[in-house]
């Protein structure tokens, strides 16, 4: 599959490198020209440096050809506009965003974007690794 | 009313004074403490510190009970989301966005965003006015895929002395308001004269503009 991946941080690179070895296609958006650093020699992909957001930027990176369209750059604010540049504009079939703050999170749910929330995940994760699985259950509630 | 304005800079300052004068309830949300406690220092205290993208900062400023929100920050990103929080969490009757760089009036637009101010499309549009005779571009309407135009008819212009049914307009076009030095502006008929030094207001699509200003100024 093709794809775009924006936020070449610790999270983009894994992910790049990872689906680059299964086989895929992918193009990486990075702000910061620094940042492809994080990519090691054998990576196979593409790179762009740019504002992911930016519809050309976009367009350049070929998400209008894209399958998949992952936006894991650190901003909220820009992980939501450049999910929703790229299904509205350019027509991408598939977006994911990472979004920081729960309640935006819900938001862009209730909008119709695929969010992943790393806020809410890592407390499910830490109050598991601290109080074991019912505890932190019962903790929860 | 009740206004919040998100972003203290030089558009949420100007408009937070006119809003004032008017006797609206104004608060600026702003980040930058210097600013914040310069708006204050202006204005009165009107100024909400805090990230105004962030929806505990958003209720902090009582966008529960908002008439108006306005995003002008300078960055579209966060405008973008100011917007859509505002409407989709908040419910806020009305909602502006500012857009900084026009290449993102067409998300804003295709997301229902269609209360948009853009100073670069204005400014750009202002500049081509003053220096082309031919056809500008005054504002699009709403929603639609129409705008609005004006064409002021030079002395030499083919259309002079001919009567609106005879021009060659192009399709999905209106001639809407002729407005003339000494007269009284007039909706023009079928039987109306084009004259020299007449300023023609006209409904069209973008993509005939070049049509019009060819049927009306002889210009292509």
């Amino acid at each position: 599959m093709r794809v775009v991946i924006m936020g070449c941080g610790r999270l983009g690179s894994t992910l790049a490198q990872e689906l680059d070895r299964e086989g895929h296609q992918v193009t990486v958006i990075d702000i910061d020209a620094a940042a492809f650093n994080w990519l090691e020699e054998g990576f196979r992909g593409s790179t762009i440096v740019g504002a992911g957001e930016d519809v050309e930027v976009q367009q350049a990176a070929g998400v209008q050809r894209a399958e998949v369209f992952l936006a894991l750059a650190n901003g909220d604010n820009r992980n939501a506009m450049a999910v929703q540049v790229a299904k509205h504009i350019h027509n991408a079939p598939r977006v994911v965003a990472r979004i920081y703050d729960p309640e935006r999170a819900e938001v862009y749910r209730q909008l119709g974007i695929n969010v992943v929330n790393p806020t809410t995940i890592l407390d499910q994760m830490v109050r598991e690794a601290a109080f074991g699985e019912d505890e932190s259950n019962r903790a929860a509630t | 009313m009740y206004v919040i304005l998100v972003g203290g800079g030089k558009v949420g300052r100007g408009a937070a004074r006119d809003l004032i004068e008017m006797g609206h309830e104004v608060c600026i949300v702003e980040r930058d403490g210097n600013t914040a406690w310069s708006l204050n220092n202006e204005l009165g205290e009107v100024a909400l510190l805090g990230d105004g993208a962030e929806i505990h900062v958003q209720r902090a400023a009582g966008m529960t009970r908002a008439d108006v929100v306005v995003a002008c920050t300078g960055r579209d990103q966060v405008n973008l989301a100011v917007a859509q929080t505002a409407q989709t969490r908040f419910n806020v009757p009305k909602v502006i966005a500012r857009i900084n760089d026009p290449r993102n009036e067409r998300i804003f637009r295709s997301l229902g965003f269609h209360n948009t101010i853009s100073a670069t499309t204005a400014i750009v549009s202002a500049i081509e006015q003053e220096v082309s005779a031919g056809l500008s571009r005054l504002t699009q309407l709403r929603s639609s895929a129409f705008v609005l135009a004006e064409l002021v008819i030079p002395q030499l212009a083919p259309a002079v002395g001919c009567q609106v049914r005879d021009l060659n307009l192009p399709s999905h076009t209106v001639l809407a308001l002729i407005v003339r030095d000494d007269d009284e502006p007039e909706i023009p008929g079928p039987n109306t004269m084009i004259q020299p030094g007449d300023i023609v207001i006209a409904v069209t699509q973008p993509q005939h503009e070049s049509g019009l200003r060819a049927a009306l100024t002889g210009e292509t």
